[in-house]
């Protein structure tokens, strides 16, 4: 028990990271309010860029850029993920901001932001 | 002739700058532009096939010249290509076949934009047919989620953009979940470019360590595909995308977007897990099971459906369960046959979608039971419509005969799947024909009133174009599937 408790401990960035993304994964999938969807899209890719810049971290290693003159590569830290990270983020605002302009047009034409209801009333609306 | 080697870099960038130029270009401009960017991007696939098939060796590109732990790299050998020219003649011949109902659609002044979304796509399926680099590949795939989206919701009817956002939704979680596999992909082997983490995954295989953390990357990678190309229980999104979206989008939608995240996923299914890992791993016995069982499910869901669009729809979903039945079978046969399918719904669906619109035009209504006799008023529209939907049956001297043929003598190298597989086969094809007919029939049924409006030839003219384009591909592969079925296996060697 003690040791399973110990290793959560070590990989507890992991830990919280798979968590935030489940939690943003069924808030995605499952919640009626576009805005809630769209807050959940957010907190699943932030936590996969938490998971990726904790791999990329090591302890007491210098930011990856050369001031002293110190080239050893074992003195700094891997700067590969936060690159990843860096796209990954330009990507996820994209993508945040096709869904809200999307949800916008919506609201301008449906008044409500609960898809359930939008449904019913565009099934109307086409008679379908 | 090693030059040519240089092309699909090129076909990428060439493809971003036409789409920037196009967002300032006038619509017409734009659309030629855009029309004669798939033609480039078809010739210029067809000379690195031929390449591809002279030399019979696959080609690594390293851009800027940096080798692999620092650079990026792009890989092709003969299937890449071929799809590539596919898709781009797709595309091509959708936007020919779907701009009158383009121009219907689109507000003026936003056709241009139409454009600069199709052009973005094709840059995107370039790079998802020739990356070498899985993260690469995570970008593109949110391009083309991003750019697809866009050719949805670019017709304004409530019910399309309500489409474009449970699209998007379900793209999204695919891609997320994509991004967790191939961060957990990193974590354990330290690589992007596929190569290495073939090497770096087949050593973690033998030796046995982090099998969780490696069987859940593959498994989130392949789910988080496979809910981007629409398998079930993920079809949900599909009809309503597929069913209101402006007929050319909806060719290009199901018939090449689908597709490229599907050859992605074969992409890397070779070339990183190695088959012999993935097919050991179990998800492709999960696979299986979903295939088959959309498979079954979207043919009844067809089935029961009124409306001639969101039927086709429907079909798609059962036809992306094929395509991932064949993946999970076996590596050779199995992988061949759903390549071959790929194929075959490339150049089957959009003429569906295209015609399904010429129909609907003259018949003035979308519902089955008004189409009564509206073949006899758009000729070319029902035979390209009855063609197809022979095709999708598996009658003989059709592409899709060929490809249920080759589902079938893959089952056969499997013999625990042989009863289910076959099972499946003919009930799917039964309800393919029940349904399909029904509407072939309906369309040479004597026309309830004869005073009904014909379509001006005037409307026709690049509609014809693309249907008989589109009729000529399905038949000539379809008798002459041989040479086509000889250069995949050779593609599929060189993977």
């Amino acid at each position: 028990m003690r040791e399973l408790l110990l290793r959560l401990w070590d990989s507890r960035i992991a830990v919280a990271a798979v968590i935030l993304f489940a939690v943003g994964f069924v808030t995605l999938l499952l919640h009626r309010n576009l805005l809630k969807k769209i807050i959940g899209l957010n907190i699943m890719d932030t936590a996969a860029y938490l998971l990726l810049t904790s791999l990329g971290y090591i302890e007491n290693r210098l930011s990856p850029i050369i001031r002293s003159g110190e080239t050893d590569p074992a003195l700094y830290v891997n700067p590969l993920p936060a690159g990843l990270v860096l796209t990954g983020i330009v990507v996820s605002v994209s993508v945040t901001a096709v869904m809200l302009a999307l949800t916008v047009r919506l609201y301008q034409r449906y008044h409500s932001l609960n898809l359930d209801e939008i449904y019913a009333m565009a099934q109307k609306e086409h008679g379908v | 002739m090693a030059f040519v080697v240089n092309f699909p870099l090129f076909a990428v960038v060439l493809c971003l700058i036409c789409s920037v130029v196009s967002s300032v270009l006038p619509g017409r401009a734009a659309r030629r532009l855009s029309l004669s960017l798939c033609a480039l991007v078809a010739i210029g696939a067809a000379l690195l096939l031929w390449y591809g098939v002279r030399t019979g060796a696959a080609t690594t590109y390293l851009m800027g010249h940096y080798p692999h732990p620092w650079g990026n790299e792009l890989y092709f050998g003969i299937l890449e290509p071929l799809l590539l020219c596919v898709f781009a003649i797709v595309m091509g011949l959708c936007l020919l076949g779907g701009r009158k109902h383009l121009s219907e659609d689109l507000e003026d002044g936003k056709h241009r934009l139409y454009y600069v979304m199709s052009d973005l796509v094709l840059s995107a399926l370039i790079v998802l047919c020739c990356t070498n680099d899985l993260f690469t590949g995570y970008v593109f795939i949110e391009i083309c989620t991003i750019s697809s989206c866009g050719l949805l919701m670019i017709r304004q009817i409530g019910r399309t953009t309500l489409a474009s956002i449970r699209y998007m939704i379900f793209s999204l979680i695919g891609s997320g979940l994509f991004l967790l596999g191939v961060i957990l992909l990193y974590a354990i082997t330290g690589h992007l470019l596929m190569p290495n983490l073939k090497e770096a995954i087949g050593a973690l295989y033998e030796s046995g360590s982090y099998r969780i953390v490696l069987l859940s990357a593959i498994s989130l990678i392949t789910v988080g595909l496979a809910i981007k190309s629409g398998l079930f229980p993920f079809h949900f999104w599909m009809p309503d995308t597929y069913g209101y979206a402006t007929p050319a989008s909806g060719g290009i939608l199901s018939g090449i977007v689908s597709k490229g995240y599907i050859f992605f996923l074969l992409r890397v299914i070779f070339r990183v897990f190695g088959t012999n890992v993935f097919y050991r791993s179990g998800v492709s016995n999960v696979l299986y099971v979903f295939g088959a069982i959309g498979i079954v499910v979207g043919s009844i869901s067809a089935l029961r459906e009124k409306d001639v669009f969101r039927m086709i729809a429907y079909s798609s979903a059962a036809q992306i369960g094929y395509i991932y039945m064949g993946i999970s079978l076996s590596p050779h046969l199995g992988v061949l046959a759903a390549l071959f399918h790929i194929l075959t719904h490339a150049f089957t669906k959009p003429p569906l979608f295209l015609s399904s619109a010429q129909l609907a035009d003259v018949s003035g209504s979308r519902k089955r039971g008004d189409w009564r006799g509206a073949g006899h008023k758009n000729r070319l529209a029902a035979l390209t419509f009855s063609i197809c939907a022979f095709s999708m049956i598996g009658i003989p001297l059709t592409m899709g005969f060929v490809s249920k043929y080759r589902f079938a003598a893959a089952a056969f190298e499997r013999a625990s799947l042989l009863v289910p597989t076959l099972i499946v086969l003919a009930l799917s094809t039964i309800l393919n024909g029940w349904y399909f007919m029904r509407v072939v029939i309906a369309l040479y049924m004597p026309a309830a009133e004869a005073d009904a409006p014909r379509a001006k030839p005037g409307d026709r003219g690049v509609y014809a174009v693309s249907a008989i384009v589109f009729i000529c591909l399905n038949i000539i592969c379809g008798v002459a599937a041989e040479p086509l079925v000889l250069l995949l296996e050779r593609g599929l060697a060189l993977l």
